[in-house]
């Protein structure tokens, strides 16, 4: 073993790690925006639309974001539109997300009491300002934490997306690894480094529990 | 549809190797569960750091990463090598655990103190006060989310084909190379993952069913879902 190996791969690792950072922050701005759209469509659509809404997301819900990952990849090229691998990607994280963003948003508009949308009516307020000054600010506070739980989820999903070429950490470990005949160091480097993350962003959760959880 | 009759046995050959990590990958999931999630309930201070140990360094590891350092680092480690299946299935079965003992743990602990109490007044020694008081009511609590576990092992397996083990994805791909029909390569793929999910959620409800019947409660879920009363199997594994 070769430990001082370790730090002559920082330099690559750190940029690998530019690119997990990349594709989870847009991907997870993706989830969180077309989550939202999801659940306000199939809470104020007609059911001819809202049920097709729902059994798609139950169909992104329950195949492998690694095929959706390859679908995205493969298949939307060949109908004309020519994607980066990193934005293949975050498309497909985001969207795979957006399945359970929305869930969360629902649990948290299930929190929000009838009165409240009775309140927005009485007081007239057209739908978008029911939407976005009464229900909203109330559901999704109280999910924050839920939400969070998902950022970290997927943060530990991008490794996968070393399938389609995204020169993401666990690319570039392996990458070193293969090169340098060095997998034990690299790997075990990159493996250290998400047990870290997930430690501390585990920490930071609770903190959001503590503060928004009890409203 | 030419296709898709043609490749039918190809696909189900893949959805073989998928389901049979996923069912490998479940066994070493539950016990792992069971053992880490009793340990995690302890009240020796040492046991629980030992599980939460556990818990929060293979809850950390992505499978992916996990399945790598099995195949590609461990061999460096020891001098032998895992077969694919079963680093898969390792990989799987360790990282699933982690959620699924934390799962476990919540359940018992949300068993209500009387319980316990009323096991003691019984007499009743540790072993048996778990066996007959404890984990039947936490069993009907921790199933639900089992069941979300399943379906994230399911899902999660596919990442055996980046070791070249010839599951559903893997064959997705080879169809995609062979054939050029890269929509309909996928899509087979997709659709059998879909199905497959849909029979776990399945029998996952009829377990939840009995489970409760058995403590004497009745489920108000309906054992076939339609959309406009979807509860459950909505959640992302572990997370609450």
């Amino acid at each position: 073993m070769d430990w001082g190996f370790v730090g002559a791969a920082v330099p690559d690792l750190l940029s690998g790690l530019r690119y997990t950072l990349l594709a989870t922050a847009l991907g997870y701005v993706l989830a969180l925006v077309l989550g939202l759209a999801v659940v306000i469509v199939r809470r104020g659509a007609p059911r001819v639309v809202a049920t097709p809404v729902f059994w798609v997301m139950e169909f992104i819900r329950s195949t492998p974001l690694l095929v959706q990952l390859f679908f995205v990849f493969y298949v939307l090229p060949s109908a004309g539109v020519s994607l980066s691998p990193l934005t293949a990607g975050i498309i497909a994280l985001g969207v795979h997300y957006a399945a359970y963003t929305a869930e969360v948003y629902r649990s948290g508009l299930d929190g929000v009491p009838t009165g409240q949308w009775e309140a927005a009516r009485a007081l007239s307020l057209p739908g978008g300002r029911t939407w976005g000054a009464v229900v909203l600010p109330q559901a999704v506070r109280r999910v924050i934490p839920a939400l969070g739980n998902y950022l970290i989820a997927m943060f530990k999903d991008t490794p996968l997306l070393f399938a389609i070429t995204v020169p993401e950490l666990l690319f570039e470990a392996n990458r070193l690894g293969g090169e340098n005949f060095k997998y034990l160091e690299t790997i075990s480097a990159v493996g250290v480094l998400f047990i870290a993350v997930s430690v501390l962003s585990a920490a930071g959760i609770r903190l959001l529990e503590r503060r928004y959880a009890a409203v | 549809m030419d296709f898709f009759v043609e490749s039918l046995p190809i696909y189900l050959n893949g959805a073989w190797y998928t389901l049979l990590i996923t069912v490998g990958g479940c066994a070493l999931a539950f016990v792992i569960s069971m053992v880490v999630g009793v340990v995690g309930t302890l009240r020796n201070v040492l046991a629980r750091v030992v599980a939460l140990a556990y818990v929060e360094v293979f809850r950390g590891v992505a499978a992916l990463v996990l399945m790598f350092w099995l195949f590609y680092a461990l061999p460096l480690l020891t001098g032998y090598r895992l077969e694919p299946v079963l680093a898969a299935i390792l990989a799987l079965g360790l990282n699933v655990g982690a959620y699924g003992a934390e799962n476990v743990r919540g359940a018992i602990n949300a068993v209500p103190r009387g319980q316990y109490e009323a096991g003691i007044a019984l007499n009743f020694e540790p072993v048996q006060r778990m066996r007959l008081v404890i984990l039947p009511q936490a069993w009907a609590q921790m199933l639900p989310t089992f069941g979300n576990l399943i379906i994230e092992l399911m899902k999660g397996s596919a990442v055996v084909s980046l070791i070249a083990v010839s599951d559903l994805t893997f064959v997705a791909q080879q169809m995609r190379t062979f054939s050029g029909q890269t929509l309909l390569a996928f899509l087979g793929a997709l659709v059998m993952y879909f199905v497959i999910a849909q029979v776990f959620q399945f029998l996952m409800r009829l377990a939840e069913r009995r489970a409760n019947r058995r403590l004497g409660r009745d489920l108000d879920k309906p054992l076939f879902r339609r959309a406009a009363s979807a509860t459950g199997g909505t959640s992302k594994g572990g997370e609450p």
